[in-house]
């Protein structure tokens, strides 16, 4: 048998790490931004950033943040889904930072759709 | 004489649909945009790796951009295609901006733009910028651009190697994942101590003297 290399134990420890985190990521609410092209000349890096800073000062464990392409929606951009366990997905619209916020309080935290800035429930 | 506003119809839907600050919508101001956007394309490609390289050779004039991915890279047939604007895979739109967009913020300053592909081994996209030069766009909000790559994809690894002059400032995702025992990125002591080390890194670099 080939001997195991440093590089070969750090190949192990990389594939454990990721399937860790894979067990840590149980969320029960997704925030998806929208970042395509489209997105991100309408300002879908704000949004993002936002978002972390509300994340950051919320301190939950269970909301996960994940980026996305377009969604085929461009005029509307920047768009972002919202899918909380056991609940329809929501996809809001023309958002940016402020909006984010309040998204992220209401919706994100209370469960309260912001339907002013909604687009439409998947 | 009429105003502006008595001249545009009353209720103009158009208009309704674009209140408050998104008259300011659809440009890509900072290079830091393309950078954002140009690493998608990788990600998109299957990349688990994206090694984001920005040169300022401020002392040579010049600014070099290197965004290159591990994904399944671009078909030898297509290459030539992927700056016209009007060539795209997706199929979700017609259009395909990305790096056309890019490139055409290198050409405006006298720059210009590469992108070098290996079917099954990656893609690497390479600007270069003359530094002085007026129309060239401000790098912008890098620490933005990265927190947003990193936090919005969460299974790709990131490397960033900045270097102004002779300053380096170097940033990899595998060291700061390891330092949280495969916590996810997006766990907020996690996110903390990354936007700290690059918000620090980057005003390090850019102090003067």
């Amino acid at each position: 048998m080939a001997r195991l290399t440093i590089d070969d134990l750090k190949k192990v420890k990389e594939k454990t790490a990721k399937e860790t985190s894979l067990r840590y990521g149980k969320a029960s609410i997704k925030v998806t931004v929208h970042m395509g092209t489209c997105g991100i000349a309408a300002g879908a890096r704000d949004v993002m950033n936002s978002l972390m800073t509300e994340m950051a000062e919320a301190d939950r464990q269970d909301i996960r943040v994940v980026a996305s392409g377009c969604m085929g929606m461009c005029s509307s951009e920047p768009n972002v889904t919202i899918e909380a366990d056991g609940e329809e997905p929501i996809v809001y619209q023309l958002m940016d930072a402020n909006k984010m916020r309040q998204v992220f309080k209401r919706h994100v935290l209370l469960g309260e759709v912001q339907t002013d800035f909604a687009l439409a429930k998947i | 004489m009429s105003t502006i506003s008595s001249l545009l119809p009353s209720q103009n839907h158009y208009l309704e649909g674009y209140k408050g600050n998104h008259w300011k919508r659809g440009a890509v101001k900072e290079l830091s945009l393309h950078i954002l956007d140009v690493s998608e394309n990788g990600i998109n490609a299957g990349a688990d790796l994206v090694r984001i390289t920005v040169e300022e050779a401020r002392t040579d004039n010049r600014l070099r951009i290197i965004i290159a991915d591990n994904g399944r890279g671009i078909p030898a047939g297509l290459i030539q295609n992927v700056t016209d604007p009007f060539y795209t895979t997706r199929t979700t739109r017609r259009v395909g901006l990305g790096l056309s967009l890019f490139e055409a913020a290198a050409r405006q300053c006298n720059g210009s733009m590469r992108v070098e592909s290996m079917p099954g081994k990656g893609t690497s996209v390479t600007a270069e910028f003359e530094y002085n030069h007026i129309d060239r766009a401000p790098l912008g909000d890098m620490v933005g651009t990265l927190i947003s790559l990193i936090i919005g994809y969460p299974d790709v690894e990131f490397e960033y190697i900045h270097t102004v002059n002779s300053r380096c400032f170097e940033m990899k995702t595998t060291d700061i994942k390891n330092m949280f025992d495969g916590r996810p990125v997006s766990d907020p002591a996690v996110f903390r101590k990354l936007r700290t080390v690059l918000q620090d890194g980057l005003t390090l670099l850019r102090k003067p003297g």
